[in-house]
């Protein structure tokens, strides 16, 4: 089983991230809600209606606009052609140059599909979601594997989208995503909600606010350094992996100090030393024990 | 569902190969098929007299025939030749004179014939019955006039199920049916707009074969051009239709093309596309008759060749119907759509 005991709810304006490593169970829950695969057990509510055959999911899938994962538009045709066609699936619908210009894709409506970018089909697979003048959206990994530009142009179509008023659903395995994007976030792992929250309320969970890693240049770190570690002001957690060691810490401008004194004074010399403001990715460390890209 | 239609053209307009094999291909079969066949009229027989005593004589008076060409050929020659077919008998003078000939092939029992009659002749022999030819040509009777036909409903086969199947499960595998599933379109729209489509095509790929047949070869349609488009557009429905149930299930391009031949060989074959499915058994020619492509054939060869009044045409039709409205529901019914 792909997901299990899935509870959740999305607020109308909200912008709701799932958030997780891939195989998480994140597409198998989105699809469930899009009605595309029928769950197992339990109940789904969209937009206040469940999912229905025939006229009554007809008349609901006209208010939402859905991005899938692996969709392969047809190469052959040109970007307005699939437009058109998307359009006319619907009853309400922008016109093809309306949706042109909230993706900006304007200038490639003659090109077809097949010499786009890989950033310009994601854009216009989302302008096939928006044709339809969706209330609610749903993108399945959006911007996966597209360059930084092409991901910044999906946030600001998204954002754009949101300041009309429309609520969306979205599933990333990128954290600053959904730290940029959404109001509330659902990590998920193993088909399971671990967390769920806002990105702020998350991150306010571990307890600290910045994250130090370091590492020695040879051999590991002794384990009554660790213990030291674990008992000095203002860390609040000590994780220790095959790489190095990660401290969470409240105050950054008390607890560097103090680190690199007792590093020196123990004749530890590093090869690596950085801080960062803790992110959603060390709420995932700290809940799996897990860093998110590898798994 | 016009939108679809028109997307599903604009696909296929776009794939060059694929234009050829629907539009070109037919044409450029019958072309060559045409050529090989063409009917030249009964020739002139190639024979062989084998080197000997007393062979030139022989080969005089068989030159003699306007429809005969003897050749004198020593025996190694002579018996290459038979066997490939370059000359349909060898002569061996002497007494009694023999022929050598394979009695399988029709043109070797001409040619016996021919032979004895001019070798009698010559020596005297006289009729005994006055006789008068009648020479009349049927028309519709050449190898052409029986080609035609079935190549447009080979390639209204081919057509549907290619044209079809392809795209189906291309989309599939692409995951497009899914994302149109998203959307609020009719399923059945769907796949009305294929066999939309394909009316479309129906009416190039029709005019273009009839007429490639009728410009260069001759060849008219003696039946009504009404009852002739109303054969095609019911052909290429159920064609479609098999073309959908060929691909209902499939996801894979591999998978499919495996079922098409599955389905679309043994028809080329047996449906006298190429040849009279008379030649087959008689066991097996109520089942040959129960395929689609046989009753549309025939169906077409009774309107392009006889002239056929479409009430006559009601068993070949219905079969045609048949297997397109079952087809359809079926593959309606246990279509993947994800």
């Amino acid at each position: 089983m792909a997901v299990a005991g899935l509870d959740l709810s999305v607020g109308a304006g909200e912008c709701f991230g799932l958030l997780g490593p891939n195989g998480a169970g994140k597409t198998t829950t989105i699809e469930i809600l899009e009605g595309l695969t029928p769950p197992d057990s339990g109940d789904v509510e969209i937009l206040g209606t469940p999912w229905r055959e025939g006229a009554a999911g007809r008349a609901l899938r006209e208010r939402l606009g859905i991005q899938l994962q692996e969709t392969q538009l047809a190469d052959k045709l040109t970007v307005s052609e699939v437009l058109a066609l998307f359009r006319s699936f619907y009853r309400q619908s922008h016109t093809v140059e309306e949706v042109l210009a909230l993706v900006e894709l304007e200038e490639k409506r003659k090109a077809r599909v097949v010499t786009l970018s890989g950033g310009q089909k994601q854009r216009l697979a989302v302008a096939c979601a928006l044709v339809s003048k969706p209330e609610l959206l749903f993108l399945d990994e959006p911007t996966t594997g597209l360059d930084p530009q092409s991901r910044r142009q999906l946030w600001e179509i998204i954002r754009r989208f949101r300041a009309a008023g429309g609520t969306v659903l979205l599933t990333t395995h990128y954290m600053e995503e959904a730290e940029r994007l959404c109001d509330r976030v659902a990590i998920m792992d193993h088909g399971k909600i671990i967390a769920l929250g806002t990105p702020k309320e998350l991150i306010a969970s571990l307890g600290a606010d910045h994250v130090v890693d370091f590492a020695p240049t040879e051999g590991g770190i002794p384990a009554d350094l660790v213990e030291v570690l674990r008992q000095m002001g203002g860390v609040s957690a000590v994780r220790t992996g095959s790489d190095g060691v990660s401290l969470t810490v409240v105050e950054l401008h008390r607890a560097l100090p103090a680190l690199l004194a007792l590093l020196q004074q123990r004749g530890v010399e590093l090869s690596l030393l950085t801080t960062h403001h803790a992110t959603l990715e060390d709420v995932f460390v700290a809940l799996t024990g897990r860093q998110l890209r590898d798994t | 569902m016009y939108q679809l239609a028109l997307s599903r053209m604009r696909e296929f307009y776009r794939e060059p190969e694929a234009v050829f094999w629907v539009f070109g291909f037919p044409i450029v079969l019958a072309f060559a098929l045409g050529l090989a066949f063409r009917n030249t009229g009964p020739g002139r027989l190639q024979v062989g007299v084998l080197a000997g005593p007393g062979d030139s004589a022989v080969a005089v008076v068989l030159d003699s025939s306007p429809r005969l060409v003897a050749t004198v050929l020593d025996t190694a020659t002579a018996r290459l030749r038979l066997r490939t077919g370059r000359v349909a008998l060898v002569v061996i003078p002497g007494d009694p004179v023999v022929y050598r000939y394979d009695s399988t092939r029709t043109e070797s029992g001409l040619a016996r014939l021919e032979v004895d009659e001019v070798l009698q002749r010559a020596r005297g022999r006289k009729d005994l019955v006055a006789v008068r030819d009648d020479r009349a040509v049927a028309p519709g009777s050449r190898y052409i006039d029986f080609l035609i036909p079935g190549l447009l409903g080979m390639n209204l086969l081919g057509s549907g199920i290619w044209g079809v199947g392809f795209s189906v499960v291309q989309a599939r595998q692409r995951k497009l049916l899914k994302r149109y599933m998203a959307t609020p379109m009719r399923r059945s729209h769907y796949l009305l707009s294929f066999i939309l489509s394909r009316l479309v095509f129906l009416i190039v790929e029709v005019v273009a074969l009839v007429g490639f047949g009728w410009l260069l070869f001759g060849v008219a349609v003696r039946g009504s051009f009404v009852t002739l488009a109303g054969i095609t557009i019911l052909g290429s429905f159920s064609f479609a239709g098999l073309g959908l149930l060929v691909a209902s299930r499939a996801k894979t391009i591999e998978g499919v093309s495996g079922l098409m031949n599955l389905v679309m060989l043994p028809m080329w074959i047996l449906s006298g596309t190429f040849f009279s499915y008379a030649r087959f058994p008689d066991a097996m020619i109520p089942f040959v008759k129960a395929l689609p492509l046989t009753a549309l054939n025939d169906a077409l060869r009774a309107v392009m060749i006889d002239g056929a009044a479409v009430t006559s045409l009601g068993t070949p039709l219905a079969i045609v119907g048949a297997w397109g409205a079952v087809s359809f529901v079926v593959a309606l019914k246990i279509f993947r759509w994800r």
